[in-house]
């Protein structure tokens, strides 16, 4: 490139790109410039003055975090000069700092520790009396405490640039300048921690980390959120097999930095009292614990004995534990009655792209996309790392967004066309914005449950209309939702979209069938708010908790939960990601075991159960999910590259349904989570 | 307490050249009819006649500068205006006046508004634009009021409103009211006031001329500077410009206050003898003999009585004995002062007015302050004297605006200074030290 800038950092020849800020080129030359305040993706500051730097010509010390750079300049971050500069600032940060580092959550991960470590003085001239204001709690989440703030912004920028919530802004002046919430005492947000993350100082601590442990004291394991679909990575603060805090603090996941409420606090559901820890068999109307050895004999015995049993997979369990259960139905039980909860139309989809290449986008997709169309969805509160990245787009490359929505959504403070009909009417303005969309580069579209069967047709050939590259995606509710699909848990497709040989009673079928023997449900709930058609039936639950249909059960088997697991999961746009394992629940085993065990009491040979050896089968039976092992195995995304060819199926749409969960509800297993309750039922509630 | 509108605070002085203020003192001066009476409102259809071209280089010619405090040439600053921006232009007048020992806008505004409004006018017709904002401090309240009803009455005459007067110029004056920050009277962070946000001082560049009000191009000055355009467009830039010295053109308004028998607002040529102004004008020094003088604000470095001698009051000569000419806002101190005091009141005015955005100024004044006050309390030791010195470093040019390079500036010039009054100081008896203890909640 013949347009680069020539300059000099610390006698270094470096070349940078026009507009290129100091601080970065000098990073990209390995050169560390110190800052708070600036942070890549937020809008710049310059009010730390950690970054100052001597160049060349100027008379006074530049801040490196807002000087471009220019063509011959040079550049000292190391001078007598910037030392000491360095050393003025941290002294002065520090006048009114506590000091409690050895009772503060951030001690050993802190930001201002590391920074006077390096760049300090070892001692304070500072005699006076600090400024000393008492901490204060914003929300069952959020904690703030004023005298560790170091005033960086990062936190009002996290939450007004990046979440277009706006919840946190300055109060009062001078050394009396805070950080104060929206509701004048308390947060009306979504919650989301961002601004406790981002803090780089102990000031805003998180409500259910706070005092717990010391952040070396913790084994940190990076897996994937088991709430909604968008696949966030969280790494979850592991200590004595407790999960003590989730974050993403190294950016190692397709989420970056971001994570919601749910990947962020709502594993508590772990510690819930009511975990189920041994397996329960109903006697004399009532479920009575048993032995593991006992459960699996009579699951066996009556799985065996079935001759028309009707099988239930789950949108959270792993995708190897999807694969065997199917496979456990249709070989081990010689049955076609398998299937999941749909919660997105993705079946008519991959049918009518059929011959397309590329069509199916990423998540990734949505920070480089042109424009995006949202149709019938509220990604704020559905699919919130959707609605940040969206968001990042448009922030950083002016991205268009369109929305065609039953209601107001957040992405009406930037869309560029705004559409509001009566939900299920969502198609019909799609009209509307075509001549506005055939005018984007590209367009990724995002639809919710309301466009399904031959909706989904309707839209792709709209998008065939307008001439331009269009990538979709279908939104479906759940960790695994997509690849429950993929995996053949489907009465009328077998794994890799494979039209089933012989179609079988879907999940509604199945309830209403008065002739079932047995039904078996796999981490799902979906005697939610029914009763089972066939009374005769025994029914066999694996789960977490004592929900609804396994209140109904007969047989009930605790099951491990994803932060319990290791296996594969695939998210909303197909990106396929590693689980680690990060506790353990004694009495619970991971439902892939469960599975093999009756597979082995039962005789049958279904191969080896281990998730590895399953995910070797995966990869080589299942279409598209070939994906590289190497980037799945490191914690990277992969995304599955669907069939590409006709889908014949005859599912009936209106069986797909979104469970509509909020940003503080995640279906049946969110109410086992006692933060989302406490910040849903906390004053500010769920922010709009 | 609203001040009784039209009473002169202060005799003029016979020594002065009153071009700005020459009608201040007259019945009535404030209303449409005495100003148009004194041909007012006649320069803007002077102006209308010329191109902003030639207007610009009338101001250039002028050799007036900035009168807010920072001193830039003004013309310089008119002509960076990108007047062929498809965005609207606007015209904002700094009337924030809080400077410590500045008091001259309020006069400009309560006198002579009229002046103001129409070399609003012509800076408006000079930079394309149709509409002026004036940034009023909130304690001015009643000369907000009093512009109003300036502003309303321009309108009524005609002079204000569309296609004025059928020249086809149309232009609006409107008035907003600071809040009680001193900060908002840096231009970047009036201009975030005057948005409706919270006033701290943004990035630059962009500069206001560029990107000013709503990201807009902005020409920003002082209501004195506006208010100079008008003798400047009417009389010629020559002619002003022959008032003052070659770089430092026409007269400014010295707000003299403190040891002085006769403390007033004065109009005075720039390049004026220093001593001559303060023995001349000011009534000579009060109480004893001259000690220091504070030339133009209180964030301007402290000047001791020798350095006064043969000082030409112009931009570059107090520039060059380390200075500045600032707002005019001239503090006499005679001998009996107690350095100390000084130190403690200039350091608490910059310490509650900082507005906490960067590190060095929120941190830095709050300890500079603690710090003289306790030394003022008694408790002090010489090793204070060059903790503070070197503190006042520490935030002079690091700061992201100049509020913290204000607050340093005369910390610094004091200690240095004044070094043996400060170690005296340390001998006398605790008991001696009547200051008011006053903590910072």
């Amino acid at each position: 490139m013949a347009d680069l800038i020539n300059l000099t950092i610390d006698g270094r020849a470096v070349q940078a790109a026009p507009g290129t800020l100091v601080i970065e080129a000098a990073k990209k030359a390995g050169i560390e410039i110190p800052a708070f305040c600036y942070y890549e993706g937020l809008s710049l500051q310059g009010a730390c003055r950690m970054c100052l730097v001597e160049v060349e010509k100027f008379p006074k010390l530049q801040v490196g975090c807002t000087l471009p750079v220019a063509e011959g300049m040079v550049v000292h971050t190391d001078s007598p000069t910037v030392q000491q500069a360095r050393k003025g600032t941290l002294e002065f940060l520090l006048t009114n700092h506590p000091l409690d580092c050895p009772v503060c959550d951030k001690g050993g991960e802190c930001e201002l520790q590391d920074m006077v470590f390096r760049y300090g003085v070892g001692e304070s001239r500072y005699i006076e009396t600090k400024h000393h204001v008492d901490e204060k709690q914003w929300s069952p989440v959020v904690y703030f405490d004023a005298p560790r703030c170091i005033l960086c912004y990062r936190c009002v920028r996290v939450c007004g640039e990046g979440m277009g919530v706006n919840a946190l802004g300055i109060v009062n002046r001078g050394v009396l300048a805070e950080i104060g919430p929206n509701e004048g005492d308390h947060l009306e947000c979504d919650e989301c921690g961002n601004c406790i993350d981002i803090c780089p100082v102990g000031a805003l601590t998180s409500g259910i980390y706070r005092y717990q442990t010391r952040p070396w004291e913790m084994n940190h394991v990076g897996t994937i959120c088991t709430h909604c679909s968008g696949g966030c990575k969280t790494t979850l603060g592991v200590r004595n097999d407790q999960v003590i805090r989730g974050n993403n603090r190294d950016r190692s996941g397709i989420n970056g930095e971001f994570l919601c409420l749910k990947g962020r606090y709502a594993f508590d559901f772990l510690e819930s009292e009511e975990r189920l820890q041994t397996p329960m068999k109903r006697v004399d109307g009532k479920l009575e614990p048993i032995s593991w050895a006992e459960a699996l004999e009579l699951a066996a015995s009556k799985l065996k004995d079935a001759k028309n049993p009707g099988v239930i997979g789950s949108t959270r369990t792993t995708n190897e534990e999807s694969y065997y259960l199917q496979k456990f139905a249709r070989q081990g039980l010689k049955t076609s009655n398998i299937d999941h909860i749909r919660t997105g139309d993705v079946t008519t989809l991959i049918d009518a792209l059929s011959g397309k290449t590329d069509a199916l986008a990423t998540i990734g997709d949505l920070y480089t996309t042109k424009a995006a169309l949202i149709i019938g969805a509220d990604l704020a509160q559905q699919q919130p790392f959707m609605a940040y990245q969206l968001r990042a787009n448009w922030r950083h490359h002016q991205s268009h967004t369109y929305t065609i929505t039953p209601g107001p959504v957040r992405e009406d403070q930037y869309s560029v066309g705004a559409v509001r009909c009566d939900a299920g009417k969502e198609l019909d303005q799609l009209e509307s914005l075509r001549d506005k969309l055939k005018a984007e580069a590209s367009l990724v579209i995002i639809y919710g449950d309301c466009v399904k069967g031959d909706g989904v047709r309707k839209l792709v050939a709209f998008g065939d209309s307008l001439g331009i590259p269009v990538k979709y995606i279908p939104l479906v509710d759940y960790t695994n939702s997509r690849g429950a699909l993929d995996m053949g848990v489907a009465s009328d497709l077998e794994p890799g979209y494979k039209p089933a040989a012989k179609t079988g009673l879907s999940v509604a079928q199945m309830i209403a069938a008065k002739d079932l023997d047995v039904l078996w449900v796999v981490g799902e709930d979906p005697l939610r708010g029914k009763d089972l058609g066939s009374t005769s039936a025994f029914v066999i639950v694996q789960d977490m908790f004592l929900t609804e249909t396994a209140q109904k059960a007969d047989l009930v088997l605790p099951s491990a939960s994803n932060y319990e697991k290791t296996g594969t999961v695939t998210n909303v746009t197909g990106e396929v990601q590693k689980l680690k394992r990060a506790a353990k629940t004694m009495g619970a085993k991971a439902d892939l075991e469960i599975m093999g065990l009756i597979a082995k009491e039962m005789g049958l040979n279904l191969g080896i159960w281990t998730p590895d050896k399953v995910f070797d089968e995966i990869r080589k039976t299942v279409k598209g999910y070939n994906v590289p092992l190497p980037v799945v195995a490191s914690g990277g995304a992969a995304q599955s590259q669907p069939v590409n060819g006709r889908v014949p199926s005859n599912y009936n749409p209106a069986e797909i349904d979104s469970d509509d969960n909020t940003l503080f509800t995640s279906g049946t297993l969110g109410r086992y989570s006692k933060i989302m309750n406490s910040v849903m039922e906390a004053p500010g509630g769920l922010y709009k | 307490m609203t001040p009784t509108i039209g009473k002169l605070y202060n005799e003029p002085h016979p020594d002065e050249t009153r071009v700005l203020t020459w009608r201040f003192g007259k019945p009535n001066s404030w209303k449409i009819d005495t100003y148009l009476a004194d041909g007012g409102y006649q320069t803007i259809m002077k102006a209308l006649q010329m191109t902003q071209e030639q207007i610009i280089e009338e101001v250039k010619t002028s050799g007036l500068r900035g009168r807010g405090g920072a001193g830039f040439p003004t013309g310089l600053k008119w002509s960076f205006v990108p007047r062929s921006s498809p965005k609207p232009k606007y015209i904002v007048c700094n009337a924030d006046e809080s400077e410590p020992g500045t008091c001259k806008d309020r006069l400009l505004i309560e006198f002579d508004p009229h002046q103001l409004i129409e070399g609003l006018m012509i800076a408006g017709h000079a930079m394309g634009s149709q509409h002026a904002y004036v940034y009023i401090r909130g304690e001015y309240r009643f000369l907000i009021e009093h512009l109003n009803g300036a502003i309303d009455e321009a309108y009524a005459a005609g002079v204000l409103g569309e296609n004025i007067r059928g020249t086809g110029f149309t232009f609006h004056v409107h008035t907003h009211s600071g809040a009680g920050a001193y900060e908002c009277g840096e231009e970047t962070a009036l201009l975030d006031s005057l948005e409706g946000k919270r006033g701290v001082p943004r990035m630059k560049p962009p500069f206001p001329a560029v990107a000013g009000a709503w990201a807009c191009p902005t020409l920003l000055n002082n209501v004195e500077t506006f208010s100079a355009v008008v003798p400047i467009i009417r009389d010629g830039g020559a002619k002003f410009l022959s008032y003052g010295v070659p770089k430092s053109g026409g007269t400014r308004l010295l707000c003299v206050s403190g040891h002085v028998n006769k403390p007033g607002v004065y109009e005075v040529p720039l390049g004026m003898d220093t001593m001559t102004f303060i023995n001349g004008i000011a009534g000579g020094v009060k109480g004893g003999k001259l000690k220091a003088v504070v030339p133009g604000g209180s964030s301007c470095p402290i000047l001791t009585a020798d350095e006064c001698q043969n000082l030409p009051m112009d931009y570059d000569s107090v520039a060059k004995i380390g200075s500045m000419m600032g707002s005019g806002g001239m503090v006499v101190m005679n001998e009996h002062t107690d350095m100390v005091a000084v130190a403690l009141r200039i350091i608490k005015f910059y310490q509650h007015e900082s507005c906490g955005w960067c590190i060095p100024c929120r941190e830095g004044t709050t300890w500079l302050k603690k710090s003289l006050q306790r030394y003022a309390d008694g408790g002090g030791s010489e090793a204070d004297i060059d903790i503070i010195h070197e503190l006042a470093k520490n935030m002079l040019g690091r700061t992201f605006c100049a509020l913290g390079d204000a607050a340093a500036m005369p910390t610094i010039s004091l200690v240095t200074k004044f070094r043996s009054e400060f170690i005296e100081y340390l001998k006398k008896p605790r008991a001696v030290h009547q200051h008011e203890l006053v903590g910072i909640h």
